[in-house]
């Protein structure tokens, strides 16, 4: 075994070598390198746990910010539609009441025509009361030569067509109907 | 055995001078053995070396030198607690040096003719120098720690008063045991390996010059010369482990004590 026949020549040179050898082993690697290596990887994983930890910060306040945005969009949406809602409103109600005030107008319209035609009727009516009260009191005159007086012809007359039976009289009914027409179509 | 073939398994361990040197009455020759040596502090430093740009994205050297350290540290660690931050360098030298020189002794380097390779940790003449260190240290760091009560370490707790000289004397030569378990463990190791795979290299040439049966062991010899590699390569890794575990394993009993 040349390990040990050998062993008394190349002891003081195995050791000698060995010491050199593994001292700069020692010195160099074990007390220069390894500790830097180390710090490296000491401050890597520094770096990624404060990295990790703001980047989690991070989507903290992203989800606050999110669910804040949410919240006011929803607030948005509503009071838009409140606002949508009520402008509708409000538009209904001005229609109405300008449809209101134009019908209104055109009632008021409607009743003075009415009321003219009502009129002429009266009139065209007295004046016919008084063409046929002069008619027959010429009539009785020239027929029995008897003198009528103005008022009793009068008389006489207005008795007569009163018995006529009011056609010649505007129906009250009438002046009434075309606006309760109206009035149900403004319902609807 | 073929007329020439008479090969001797053990002249592969022969230290032979390379150059002569002498200081006083001692011959420091630089021998194949210290050849090796450097080899395997070239191959350290420089594997240290191109790990050490300590970038902060790590590349890959840097990153299987990170893992060497790492696994060091964490290996102290764990067998000694925060106190053993102070040995990681040395168990650190420990294994990478026992590592690669068991590695480089393995490498096929016979294939080019008047060349082989030296295995320096199958000295004990080396492995006996690195355990006594380990062991010294270890003596060195109870005492230094633990003055007198470093002796306590051989009367393990709980041990009845009668029993206490009979255990203290077990713990006692078992303690003292440890140097020579941890030198010739690795020692052993390394050279049991590379006999084998000598003798059984020599079975191959051999059984190549011997005709149809000789073929055949042969060809037994080359597939289990084959696991034997396998083996060795583990070994070398086991071997370091061990070395340098167990020196953390003492260095933990003298600083912790029991």
């Amino acid at each position: 075994m040349p390990q040990i026949t050998q062993l008394a020549t190349v002891f003081a040179s195995q050791l000698f070598w060995l010491a050199v050898v593994f001292g700069i082993i020692f010195f160099v690697v074990g007390r220069r390198m390894v500790p830097q290596i180390r710090s490296t990887v000491a401050v890597r994983e520094q770096k990624i746990a404060e990295d990790v930890e703001k980047a989690k910060a991070a989507r903290a306040a992203a989800d606050t910010t999110e669910a804040e945005w949410r919240a006011r969009m929803d607030e948005a949406r509503l009071e838009a539609a409140r606002v949508a809602q009520e402008a509708r409103r409000q538009i209904a109600l001005e229609n109405e009441a300008r449809i209101k005030a134009a019908l209104d107008k055109v009632d008021a319209k409607v009743d003075k025509a009415r009321q003219r035609i009502w009129t002429s009727v009266q009139a065209a009516r007295a004046e016919l009361e008084t063409v046929a009260s002069d008619a027959a009191q010429q009539m009785v005159e020239q027929l029995t030569g008897l003198k009528v007086g103005g008022d009793e012809a009068a008389r006489a007359v207005a008795a007569e067509l009163q018995m006529l039976g009011g056609q010649g009289q505007p129906d009250p009914a009438m002046l009434g109907k075309g606006k309760s027409k109206r009035a149900a179509s403004r319902a609807r | 055995m073929a007329a020439e073939g008479k090969i001797d398994p053990m002249h592969q361990f022969a230290i032979e001078p390379i150059a002569p040197l002498h200081i006083g009455p001692y011959d420091i020759s630089f021998t194949t053995s210290a050849a090796w040596m450097l080899v395997a502090l070239v191959i350290v430093v420089g594997f240290m070396a191109i790990g050490m740009r300590r970038e902060l994205v790590p590349g890959r050297w840097q990153m299987a030198v990170e893992g060497l350290t790492g696994f060091i540290d964490n290996m102290v660690q764990v067998n000694i607690g925060p106190e053993g931050r102070k040995f990681v360098p040395y168990i650190f030298s420990l294994f990478t040096f026992i590592l690669v020189s068991n590695l480089i002794g393995l490498l096929p380097l016979a294939i080019i003719p008047g060349f082989h390779p030296f295995t320096t940790t199958s000295q004990f003449s080396l492995t006996g120098v690195l355990a006594v260190l380990s062991f010294s240290m270890v003596v060195i760091v109870g005492f230094w720690r633990h003055g007198l009560h470093f002796l306590s370490l051989f009367v393990p707790h709980g041990t009845p008063k009668p029993m206490i000289p009979l255990i203290a004397v077990i713990e006692f030569i078992s303690f003292m045991v440890r140097p020579f378990s941890l030198g010739l463990r690795l020692f052993v190791a390394m050279i049991a390996g590379h006999i084998l795979m000598e003798v059984f290299g020599s079975f191959i040439v051999n059984g190549l010059n011997g005709g149809g049966v000789g073929w055949a062991v042969g060809g037994l010899s080359f597939l289990f010369i084959v696991f034997v590699v396998a083996l060795e390569l583990l070994m070398c890794v086991i071997q370091a482990y061990v070395f340098a575990l167990l020196t953390t394993l003492y260095l933990s009993d003298a600083i912790n004590l029991h």
